[in-house]
């Protein structure tokens, strides 16, 4: 091929791939457009304020009420359930993996982890209702174990492999020296990780603590299926609440396109939008923070 | 000796979280591979449902799951790849690249079910694809694209620059040097990253609830243009939207081993990749 | 110098890395057939200068540069030349050997077949390239083995023969043997003394006793500016310069 030819190739690809490069910022700013977009069709006919405090979910009522409340509330219940379940269980696992796990046991368990990762929340959902569910009825002396506490758990089990495996690097890329110091003043390998180790890797955990609430927030199908999605203001860890992805899974469904109703579920997901935006940015405002003052 | 009961309390502690989180998978595994196992037959596997879902297989649910992520693939590989080459071989380090970065890191955490909107307004309607195995697609497509072009950028940037120059320098133009000589070196990275990546696009629901999968369809044929029955949505809803839930629980069993038997093969084509490529170098 | 014997040449050259200035106003010329040794402590910028000969820069987007090069006559960062075609007149052997991950055939085939080289040419010339550098005997029952399986040192030689399969005017060696052992090390000085009778050749080393060994003329180098060049001998046995003294006494570096 002549030279003139192949450097028109080579500029064309650069412009190619130049292109697919910006598609991506076009992709997040669709969504982001598509949910702004939508959510101003929904407040030109609900009041943002109704919408922010009410405490009543009931499009298909009459009058018709879009509360976001019970639905916010219900995440929050599940995610803060997940994560006190995951964290100390990541967090131990991390610390395991990384300062008393020979080479040989880190060989077996990473792929267990990355294995539970893989598991689709569709099964992960199913197991609540065919495992979690009556166990939890059984010791409740509840009809069935669909609640808050059921889908929590389910959660657990799926943020754990992220706030693992991110923690697990964070406290890995703590300095050497920093563990052999404490080493040296007497400290014992529990005293060094509890007072050395995970201080110093504390941007790192935060970061996988918030990518753990992530995953959490927005995940769908195991609340969707788990939870028992009763409408009414959740009560507690034991009752039934349905959350805002199982809220959208639910009626998106069954709602004529262009309705109020229709609107309303994309306001909701603006609002889910938003706050995984919120959680990730955090997260990677620290894992930018583990960066530099471990590369300084 | 008190010293040395603590140390292993301290230590057991640490043990104990990681058997729980190895019990979960046990568990997981333990129950669908043993309720599992009965239901699945070949007739299972390859003939269509029958009698309401209550008898019969689940043929039209594989056939959509597969199609379904051949076409994932099919948008996501090629893009994913040409902005990952475009970020690690071509663009310099300025504010707009951060951009590009920091849309893909916040595209890869944003909730599924968003892009499940998000394909019903672009897909479904706005380009009037209808709900279709075809909007369903590009749906997980889009889905999929931020982890590719992360893992496929992992794996360019651990080809050295001098592999690189080695082939600039005996002439070749940047993009020759790209396709002859950086992206043969990166193949198994990056195949490590497509294939666990579409692992995860086939266990997938949320995305496709609105976009084109259905309960039930007559043909196993997929067409592009038509609705599809999936695997995961099978589960879900044989699992909790059947009139006669008891009675299926065999079948919704029989559906989550084979997805989930699905999925981990998926992810053990990937290990083995890695695990090959690890020896080589 | 007659201008004629003069191949390549940089004058007032300046380069900036960033903000960081790398080159300060450099002004050298290399003699045709003949072997430059460019020496100097590490981040003294003679790696920098000689990869501007090939226009290694080009991907660096916060390299900024000034100054003129001239092949001959020709200005190297001309617009309308078309970098490719610089780079296969102006060969280039790297610190480390970097053979594809290909075949040691289809290393020498891939720089002919992209440059045009007809098809039932190339054999000739891949063998001969094997043979001007000294690894042919070596290599020809198994030319479709993997180059990575190869040692260091032959590594090293097929990279050359890479290089000089294209028939360069200019081959530009960047301490092509400090990865390889004292043994392989001979190998190549002397593939590269012998070379220089088709080729022009500049070579940096951190190797004072392999400028010695090796070069006609040798250039000093010491933050971004030359101190002092010439005559190889010259300069080592009497420097001008008390800077240069030092180094190449092993006081510094």
């Amino acid at each position: 091929m002549k030279l003139r030819a192949r450097e028109r190739i080579d500029n064309s690809v650069k412009l190619l791939v130049k292109t697919t490069g910006f598609l991506v910022i076009a992709i997040l700013g669709g969504i982001f457009f598509m949910l702004l977009w939508n959510t101003a069709a929904f407040f030109l006919k609900i009041k943002p304020m109704d919408f922010m405090t009410g405490t009543q979910w009931n499009p298909s009522g009459d009058p018709a009420t879009y509360g976001i409340l019970p639905l916010l509330v219900s995440t929050c219940l599940v995610t803060l359930g997940a994560m006190v379940i995951a964290i100390p269980l990541g967090i131990g696992t991390a610390s395991f993996l990384s300062e008393y796990a020979g080479k040989r046991l880190k060989n077996i368990l990473k792929p267990i982890i990355e294995m539970l990762a893989a598991v689709p929340s569709v099964a992960i959902g199913f197991l609540g209702i065919v495992i979690l569910g009556p166990g939890i009825a059984q010791i409740t002396g509840q009809p069935n174990g669909l609640n808050a506490l059921n889908g929590a758990i389910l959660l657990a089990v799926m943020a754990l492999p992220t706030i693992i495996t991110v923690a697990e690097d964070a406290l890995h890329g703590v300095p050497h020296m920093y563990k052999e110091a404490s080493y040296a003043v007497g400290a014992s390998k529990w005293k060094t990780l509890i007072y050395v180790t995970i201080p110093a890797a504390a941007p790192g955990i935060l970061a996988a603590v918030m990518l753990g609430v992530g995953r959490a927030i927005g995940e769908t199908m195991t609340v969707l299926m788990a939870t028992g999605n009763a409408s009414a203001f959740p009560k507690g860890f034991f009752h039934s609440v349905r959350t805002i992805t199982a809220t959208i899974a639910i009626e998106m469904g069954e709602v004529p396109y262009q309705t109020t109703h229709y609107y309303s579920l994309f306001a909701i997901a603006a609002v889910l939008f938003l706050i995984t935006l919120a959680v990730n940015l955090l997260g990677e405002h620290y894992v930018n923070k583990f960066r530099k003052f471990h590369s300084a | 000796m008190i010293k040395k009961l603590t140390s292993v309390i301290e230590w057991s502690t640490l043990l104990f979280s990681t058997g729980i989180v190895c019990l979960f998978l046990i568990i997981i595994l333990w129950d669908l591979i043993s309720k599992g196992a009965p239901s699945l037959s070949w007739e299972f596997v390859s003939t269509l449902p029958r009698e309401g879902m209550t008898k019969g297989g689940i043929l039209p649910a594989i056939i959509g799951t597969v199609l379904l992520t051949m076409i994932t693939a099919l948008v996501a590989v090629p893009f994913g790849i040409s902005c990952a080459i475009y970020l690690n071989e071509y663009a310099s380090d300025n504010w707009l690249t951060r951009l590009i970065r920091a849309c893909i890191r916040n595209l890869a955490g944003v909730p599924s079910i968003i892009y499940g909107l998000f394909g019903l307004a672009l897909f479904v309607q706005g380009l009037q694809m209808g709900t279709s195995l075809m909007s369903a697609g590009f749906t997980l497509g889009l889905l999929s694209l931020p982890y590719i072009i992360i893992t496929t950028e992992e794996a360019l940037r651990r080809i050295p620059a001098s592999t690189r120059e080695a082939a600039l320098a005996v002439g070749a133009t940047q993009f020759e040097s790209i396709i002859d000589v950086v992206l043969p070196s990166a193949l198994p990275g990056i195949l490590t990253g497509v294939v666990l990546t579409l692992s995860r696009a086939a266990g997938e629901t949320a995305p496709i609830l609105f976009t084109g999968v259905a309960f039930y369809i007559n043909n196993p044929s997929g067409f592009l243009n038509q609705e599809f029955m999936s695997l995961p949505y099978h589960l879900y809803m044989l699992s909790t939207q059947h009139q006669a839930i008891e009675e299926v629980r065999p079948l919704a069993y029989g559906t989550a081993l084979v997805l989930i038997i699905v999925v981990f093969l998926l992810n053990l084509t990937a290990f083995y990749i890695r695990y090959k490529h690890s020896k080589n170098e | 110098m007659n201008k004629d014997d003069i191949k390549l040449s940089a004058s007032s050259v300046n380069l900036w890395f960033g903000k960081k200035q790398v080159l300060k106003d450099i002004n050298i010329s290399f003699p045709k057939n003949q072997i430059t040794a460019l020496i100097g402590p590490s981040g003294c910028g003679k790696s920098t200068l000689l990869r501007c000969f090939n226009r290694m820069h080009d991907l660096s987007p916060d390299a900024r540069i000034e100054g003129e090069f001239l092949l001959e006559q020709r200005d190297l960062y001309e617009r309308g030349l078309s970098v490719t075609e610089v780079r296969s007149r102006i060969g280039m052997v790297f610190q480390k050997a970097n053979p594809f991950p290909k075949s040691i055939y289809e290393n020498i085939n891939y720089g002919l077949k992209i440059n045009d080289v007809p098809k039932e040419k190339r054999q000739d010339i891949i063998e001969n390239a094997l043979k001007e550098s000294y690894i042919w005997e070596e290599v020809k029952d198994e030319m479709q083995k993997p180059a990575t399986r190869l040692s260091g040192g032959q590594q090293q030689r097929l990279c050359i023969a890479r290089a000089v399969s294209l028939r360069p005017e200019v081959i530009l060696m960047d301490e092509p043997c400090s990865a390889l052992d004292p043994l392989s090390t001979l190998k190549i000085e002397e593939l590269i003394v012998k070379l220089k009778k088709d080729y022009t050749i500049i070579i940096v080393t951190h190797n004072m006793q392999q400028a010695q060994r090796v070069a006609d003329k040798t250039v000093f180098m010491y933050l971004g500016e030359i101190i002092e060049e010439g005559d190889t001998n010259t300069l080592f046995s009497d420097p001008k310069n008390d800077l240069t003294a030092n180094y190449v006494k092993g006081h510094f570096g």
